[in-house]
């Protein structure tokens, strides 16, 4: 995939993928050792720290994905890679793959986070292998909805404060205000809010359950924001 | 007759209720280099978007090398190479790094690639600068790298949009040789508001106002509609206003 090693490179060719790195990194370990009570709970799981990245990819994520088409229009350079002899959806897919391995890295690079819980106790590892699958599926998720966003516009911060506010909608969901309070009026929508959470699902992986239709979900969700996206890119480029 | 290397077929683009290209068509053949001539806001760069696959047609389509533009764009795009008006490239790439990318997106890889980036850097005199990030050369050089890159797959139909916009004297006359050299095998169509340089490197001129084709023809032929290529471009493109 030509456009995403361009991609790819092209974050590690700027501070961006420095700073987002460190700060993951360093809200991710400090929420995770403070308010989650990583110590006080005296288990050895990473229960704290899956519970913050749902929250921490609402608005690192956006910051990854804004400028993935909102910068190629406003360089012009949309021009230049649509008239590549590439199909559009290579394009679509290869930004989109960019950005997913941008996230696998920085998740990776919590590895101490793996090795402290080892030491300290006997972690059952197999439920935080699950809990970091479940992590690249939300940052997946995310990261469809912010590409999409990217491309209805031309000005990143308006790609950013939108995508914030749509991973928002899908996060939220599934929190106990919202479903108390869509319960009491109308039923299905809680219903359906509970289905379309992201953090629901999460919460499943982290558990060290792998669901069939949890994954087939995230699967689904990302094609539906890919295929948006494609949309966007094909009747926004002429402006 | 070999069949014309690019063939624009009643190309029309309108945007709401404005119509920016109205019923265009034409044809290049090999050893053509076809000046594109117009006002600003003519339609010039939108048809060449349009035969670039960028824009697609409201109505009317048009091929190169025989591929449909609208229905085969992968196919067709294989055979062109274009610079997008501004010479678009992503900054904080360096010139070799940038060309890279356009000859893997083509399909070159290994040691093919690395030869078609440094043959294409060698034609438009960029090696001095191949290790430089593009952000940091001169509007001259950044205009370069977009030439390169059109040049990059030795394609058979070339479409520039304004190569010379924003190039000094002595830039323009290295760009206007390098057509030149590369004419007789090659379709090109060359988009510009110079109209010496029509003169200079084009073996016919084709004049656009209000989306419509206005004239057609050499430049001398131009030439002798009045008394210089100035006033008979002005008054073509007043008729049409």
């Amino acid at each position: 995939m030509t456009v995403a090693r361009r991609e790819l490179a092209s974050y590690f060719a700027t501070p961006v993928a420095y700073v987002f790195i460190v700060i993951f990194l360093v809200m991710s370990g400090a929420l995770t050792f403070t308010v989650g009570g990583f110590f006080a709970r005296g288990t050895a799981d990473l229960q704290p720290f899956f519970a913050f990245v749902p929250w921490l990819f609402l608005f690192l994520v956006p910051a990854i994905t804004m400028r993935l088409w909102a910068e190629e229009r406003r360089l012009g350079t949309i021009e230049l890679l649509l008239t590549l002899p590439i199909a559009q959806w290579q394009a679509v897919l290869g930004k989109f793959l960019a950005a997913w391995a941008f996230c696998a890295i920085a998740l990776a690079l919590t590895f101490p986070l793996i090795i402290t819980v080892n030491v300290l106790g006997d972690p059952d590892n197999g439920v935080i292998a699950a809990g970091y699958l479940g992590c690249l599926m939300v940052a997946g998720a995310y990261l469809a909805i912010g590409v999409a966003i990217s491309a209805l516009t031309k000005n990143q911060v308006i790609a950013f404060v939108l995508a914030v506010a749509v991973c928002f909608l899908f996060a939220a969901a599934g929190s106990p205000v919202v479903i108390e309070f869509l319960s009491r009026n109308t039923p299905v929508l809680a219903e359906i809010a509970r289905g379309l959470s992201v953090t629901d699902r999460l919460a499943a992986f982290s558990r060290g359950v792998i669901a069939l239709r949890d994954v087939i979900f995230f699967i689904s969700f990302i094609g539906v924001w890919l295929f948006a996206n494609a949309i966007a890119v094909d009747l926004r480029k002429a402006d | 007759m070999d069949a014309p290397h690019i063939e624009i077929d009643r190309l029309t683009k309108r945007f709401g209720a404005f119509t920016a290209v109205d019923d265009v068509t034409f044809t290049v053949r090999a050893g053509e280099v076809l000046g594109f001539l117009g006002p600003n806001g003519a339609g010039k760069s939108t048809t060449m978007k349009m035969l670039a696959g960028f824009v697609t047609p409201t109505a009317g389509t048009a091929r190169i090398m025989g591929e449909d533009v609208v229905e085969r764009p992968v196919q067709a795009k294989r055979h062109l190479g274009f610079l997008p008006e501004g010479a678009p490239t992503y900054p904080e790439m360096t010139v070799q790094g940038f060309l890279a990318f356009t000859a893997r997106a083509r399909g070159y890889r290994g040691s093919e690639a690395a030869d078609r980036v440094h043959d294409a850097m060698r034609m438009t005199q960029l090696e001095e600068v191949r290790l430089q990030p593009i952000e940091t050369l001169s509007k001259g050089f950044k205009r370069r790298v977009g030439l390169a890159q059109a040049l990059l797959h030795d394609p058979p139909v070339l479409v520039l949009d304004e190569p010379t916009d924003g190039l000094d004297p002595n830039q323009k006359h290295e760009v206007r040789n390098l057509i030149a050299r590369m004419a007789p095998s090659k379709a090109m169509i060359i988009s510009t508001h110079i109209l010496e340089e029509v003169g200079a490197v084009c073996t016919r001129a084709i004049v656009i106002a209000r989306g419509r084709v206005v004239a057609d023809a050499t430049p001398a032929e131009l030439a002798q509609r009045g008394p210089d290529l100035d006033t008979v471009f002005r008054e073509l493109t007043r008729e049409a206003a």
